[in-house]
C-alpha cells in the first residue's frame, strides 16, 4: 500500500477534526501522522494527513472529505512535487563521556540540541522522514527516552496557493 | 510548479459553480428557502427566532415530542398560526413522519425532539432518511451550554452521535446564530443530493434574548453542489448510446428526489431503450410503459435483472449500484460499459468503475443527454434497438411477475396487494415496511406516477410504515394513504395510530399478517434448513393472536377489519376505502409460506436468479 499526503483546507469550528478523522476510522483506514495548525486565511485551518491505503480507496475518502460541508478543499501532494517536512524532539540518554559523540550526530543532521541535563541531551531536528529517520538510527545506540513527532506538514512547491479562490467571497 | 492535484478532477467541472456564483454578487441571500420576506432587527427569545425562522423557511408541518431542554421552543410554538406541530407518541415516529412528508409531498420533513433520549430516538430515523438521501431537518434541544459535557441529565452528545449519518450537524449555542443555521440547514438539506441536518440547540440558546432579522446570509464556503453535468462528458454519453446495441436505463432514487420522470420518459423515447427502476424509482417510470422492465434486484423481476446482466450499456441516473441491485459485484452486467450520472461525486465509481461519469443533476443532465441523442440521430439515424427488443420481449412473456396459489388454504400475499393497488389506483400513496410486504409491495402495486411509493429502502427500517404513511397524509391530505406493512414492522411503530386519530390523519393501513418475521422465515426455509428460529409472532390463523390487531385498532379509536378470505377481499379493500373520518386497520390473515419470487441468493451472481425455488431461468435459449 501507497503512502499519500493529503491536504486538507477546513473551516476553524469545533468538530471538524472528528468529521475529518471518523471518515478514515470508518473505512479502516491508519493515520499515519497528523498535523493541525492555522492557516494564512482567518477561520481556515489546515490539516496535513499522511495515510496509507489503495489509490482507489482513497478517491473514495477524499471525494467523502469533499462532502463535508466544513471542508473546503482537498488536495494530494504528491512527494516530488511537494515539500515535506517533519519536526521532532527526542530525549537521548547520555552522559558526559557520550555527549560529545550525541552532539556529533545531531551537528552532521544540522538538527539542535534544545536542552541538556546529568545523564540527557533532548535534540530538535526538522526534516524530511527519511533524514529524520537516518538521525534515529544514529541516537538509536544512546538510548532514546522520549520521543515526540510534529506529523508531515507539507505544502506544494512553486508560486501557487491550494487556498487560491478557496473562497468564494474573497 | 504544483499547489496539488485536486482529487478527481475529471468528473467535475472546472469552476463551473464557483463562476455561476461570482456571476452574481447576491446569490448568498437567494440561497435562504422560503419567501425571503425582509424583517428589521426586532428583539426576541432564541425559542421564539426558532419558530420564527421555520415560519420564513416555509414550514408549516412539523412532527415531534417536548421535553425539558426543547421545552422553551414549545411555549411560542403554540402560539404559531403558520405551523401545524403534530405531536407524536414517539419520537422514532415523528423522525419517519418527516420523511414521509418530505417523500410525498417534496418539501423539507421538520422533526423536533428534546436532549438524550429524545434525540436517540431520532437516531433511526436520520439514518434511514440519510441512506436514502432525503431532505430533513432534525432540531433537538441540548442541556444548558454551561452543562454540556457535565452527564447533566437527559444529556447526550448527539451531533456526536449523528455525524456519520447526517449530511451535516451543527450544536448553537448563541441565540444569534439561530436563524443562520435553521437556514443553511434547510438550504443544505434540499440542495444537491439531500440529506437530513441535525440542529441542536442548547436550552440557554433558547432562552437568550437576541436580534431577529430576516433573511440571514447563508455562509457555507465548503458547501457548492454541481447541477450542471460537464458537456463533454453528455456528448461522450450520447455517443456510447449511439454505439450500443443492448443499452439499458438503469434509473434510480435519484430520478425521484430530483423530480425528473417527464426529462426520462423523453429520454427514455428518444433512444428507445429498456428501463428498470430500482425500489426507491418505482413510479418515476409508469409501470404500464411499453419500455418498463420492472425492477432489478434480489427481488427484481427477470427480464429487468437479465437485461442488466446482459447489457452493453448501462445508462446510471441517479443509482447508485447497491448491492441488493447489483448482487455479487464482479459479475455485475459483465459486459456494459458504464454512463453514470449523479449529484454526489461519492457515488461515481464507487462501486462500479464508470466509463462515462457525469457530475449533476439528473433535472439538468436528462435534458441536455437527449438534446445530444437527438443532434447525433440527426446525423446518424436512430440505432435499431429491434434485436433486443426480441430479447427482452421474450424474456418478459416467459417470466413474467406471478405467484403460485397457497396450499394452506389461507390468502396470498400477492394477491392482497394486487387487489388493493386494483382498487385505490395509482393517485393513492404506498408506504411499506420493510420484508416481505415490501418486496409484494413493489412487484404487486401498479406504479404510475413519481411518489407513489414510499418505503425504507437502504436502511431497511422495520416499523417505518406507519409513522411514514402519517407523514405522507399530512403532506398531501387529499390522497388515499396506504400503510401496507408487515405484522412485526406494525408492531414497532403503531403508538403512532393515536397520532393519526386525534390529529384527523385518516391513513389506511393494510396488515400483511403471516404471524412471523416474514422475509427472516424465507431465508430459514432456503438456507437454514427450515428452522425456525425466533421468527414466530403467533399474531396469525391459528395463533393465540397476541395482539389481536383488530382489537388494537379499536382501543386506538380506530376502525379495526380483519379479512381471512379471497371472497371478502374486494369487499373489505371498498369498506376501508370508504371510511375517511378516521384510521383504518385491516388484518389480512395470509399464508405464512408465501415466499417472494424471483429471488437471487445473497452473494451469488445475479444470472443465478431464481424464479422459484430451485428454478433457474434456462439461459440457452438467450445470446
Amino acid at each position: 500500500m501507497a503512502r499519500h499526503t493529503l491536504s486538507v483546507l477546513v473551516e476553524d469550528l469545533p468538530g471538524v477534526l472528528t468529521r475529518v478523522t471518523s471518515l478514515f476510522a470508518r473505512r479502516a483506514f491508519n493515520i499515519h501522522s497528523l498535523a493541525v495548525g492555522t492557516s494564512e486565511l482567518e477561520g481556515l485551518s489546515r490539516i496535513t494527513v499522511v495515510v496509507e491505503a489503495e489509490g482507489d480507496l482513497l478517491e473514495q475518502v477524499t471525494k467523502q472529505l469533499n462532502k463535508l460541508v466544513n471542508v473546503i478543499k482537498v488536495v494530494e501532494l504528491a512527494a516530488d512535487a511537494s515539500v515535506q517536512r517533519d519536526h521532532l524532539l527526542v530525549k537521548v540518554r547520555s552522559d558526559a563521556a557520550s555527549r560529545s559523540q550525541v552532539v556529533q550526530a545531531v551537528e552532521l543532521f544540522r538538527a539542535s540540541v534544545v536542552d541538556v541535563s546529568t545523564d540527557s541531551v533532548t535534540i530538535e531536528a526538522t526534516g524530511a522522514a527519511d533524514k529524520l529517520a537516518a538521525l534515529l538510527e544514529v541516537l538509536e545506540p544512546f538510548g532514546i527516552r522520549e520521543l515526540v513527532r510534529s506529523g508531515t506538514i507539507a505544502v506544494g512547491r512553486g508560486g501557487k496557493s491550494m487556498t487560491d479562490r478557496a473562497l468564494s467571497k474573497n | 510548479m504544483s499547489n496539488g492535484s485536486r482529487i478527481t478532477p475529471s468528473v467535475m467541472p472546472s469552476h463551473a459553480t464557483r463562476d455561476k456564483r461570482e456571476k452574481s454578487e447576491s446569490a448568498a441571500d437567494r440561497l435562504v428557502p422560503g419567501s425571503n420576506r425582509v424583517i428589521g432587527p426586532q428583539t426576541m427569545t432564541g425559542s421564539q427566532a426558532i419558530v420564527r425562522s421555520l415560519e420564513e423557511l416555509g414550514v408549516t408541518d412539523v412532527f415531534g415530542l417536548p421535553g425539558g431542554a426543547i421545552l422553551p421552543t414549545y411555549d411560542p410554538l403554540m402560539d404559531s398560526t403558520v405551523i401545524r406541530h403534530i405531536l407524536v407518541r414517539h419520537e422514532q415516529g415523528a423522525g419517519h413522519a418527516a420523511q414521509g412528508y418530505y417523500l410525498a409531498s417534496g418539501r423539507p420533513g421538520v422533526a423536533i425532539a428534546t436532549s438524550g433520549p429524545g434525540a436517540t430516538n431520532l437516531v433511526t430515523a436520520i439514518a434511514d432518511a440519510h441512506m436514502d438521501s432525503q431532505a430533513c431537518v432534525f432540531i433537538t434541544g441540548q442541556v444548558a451550554s454551561s452543562a454540556i459535557g457535565s452527564d447533566a441529565f437527559q444529556e447526550a452528545d448527539i451531533v456526536g452521535i449523528t455525524m456519520p449519518i447526517t449530511k451535516h450537524s451543527r450544536l448553537i449555542t448563541d441565540a444569534q446564530d439561530i436563524p443562520q443555521a435553521l437556514a443553511e440547514a434547510f438550504h443544505i438539506a434540499t440542495t444537491g443530493r439531500p440529506g437530513p441536518v441535525l440542529i441542536d440547540v442548547a436550552k440557554d440558546a433558547q432562552q437568550a434574548d437576541m436580534e431577529f432579522s430576516w433573511p440571514p446570509k447563508i455562509d457555507l464556503p465548503g458547501y457548492r453542489p454541481v447541477l450542471r453535468g460537464h458537456s463533454k462528458q453528455v456528448r461522450e454519453a450520447a455517443r456510447l448510446i449511439q454505439q450500443a446495441d443492448r443499452p439499458v436505463l438503469y434509473v434510480g432514487g435519484g430520478v425521484s428526489r430530483g423530480h425528473a420522470s417527464v426529462e426520462l420518459r423523453e429520454l427514455a423515447e428518444l433512444t428507445g431503450a429498456p428501463v428498470v427502476t430500482t425500489l426507491t424509482a418505482r413510479g418515476v417510470f409508469p409501470d404500464s410503459h411499453d419500455q418498463h422492465l420492472g425492477m432489478p434486484g434480489m427481488h427484481g423481476s427477470v427480464a429487468a435483472v437479465s437485461a442488466l446482466q446482459m447489457s452493453d450499456l448501462l445508462i446510471t441516473l441517479g443509482a447508485r449500484f447497491d448491492d441488493r441491485v447489483t448482487g455479487q459485484l464482479s459479475t455485475f452486467a459483465p459486459k456494459a460499459k458504464v454512463i453514470h450520472a449523479d449529484i454526489d461525486p461519492a457515488e461515481i465509481s464507487k462501486n462500479r468503475t464508470a466509463d462515462v461519469p457525469i457530475v449533476g443533476s439528473v433535472k439538468e443532465i436528462i435534458p441536455e443527454l437527449a438534446d445530444a441523442v437527438r443532434d447525433i440521430h440527426g446525423e446518424s439515424g436512430a440505432p435499431d434497438l429491434s434485436e433486443w427488443w426480441t430479447v427482452l420481449k421474450r424474456l418478459r412473456e416467459t417470466y413474467p411477475m406471478g405467484y403460485t396459489p397457497t396450499e394452506d388454504g389461507l390468502m396470498s400475499p400477492q394477491k392482497v396487494i394486487e387487489r388493493l393497488s386494483a382498487h385505490s389506483g395509482p393517485e393513492a400513496v404506498y408506504v411499506a415496511g420493510v420484508g416481505q410486504h415490501q418486496m409484494w409491495a413493489s412487484q404487486f402495486v401498479q406504479y404510475e406516477r413519481p411518489h407513489q411509493w414510499l418505503n425504507s429502502a437502504g436502511l431497511g427500517t422495520m416499523g417505518f410504515s406507519v409513522p411514514a404513511a402519517m407523514g405522507a397524509q399530512v403532506g398531501n391530505p387529499d390522497r388515499v394513504v396506504w400503510a401496507i406493512d408487515g405484522d412485526g414492522c406494525f408492531q414497532m411503530t403503531n403508538q403512532e395510530l393515536a397520532t393519526c386519530l386525534i390529529n384527523k390523519i385518516p391513513i389506511k393501513v393494510a396488515i400483511i399478517n403471516n404471524s412471523s418475521l416474514g422475509m427472516v422465515r424465507q431465508w430459514q426455509t432456503l438456507f437454514y434448513e427450515s428452522r425456525y428460529s425466533n421468527t414466530d409472532l403467533n399474531t396469525g390463523h391459528d395463533t393465540i393472536r397476541v395482539p389481536d390487531f383488530v382489537k388494537l385498532a379499536e382501543a386506538y379509536g380506530c376502525v379495526g377489519l380483519r379479512c381471512e378470505s379471497e371472497e371478502d377481499l374486494d369487499a373489505t379493500i371498498e369498506q376501508a376505502l370508504a371510511i375517511n373520518d378516521r384510521p383504518v386497520v385491516i388484518d389480512f390473515v395470509v399464508s405464512r409460506d408465501s415466499m417472494v419470487w424471483p429471488m437471487v441468493p445473497s452473494g451469488v451472481s445475479n444470472s443465478e436468479i431464481q424464479v422459484a425455488k430451485d428454478m433457474t431461468p434456462d439461459w440457452d435459449e438467450e445470446d
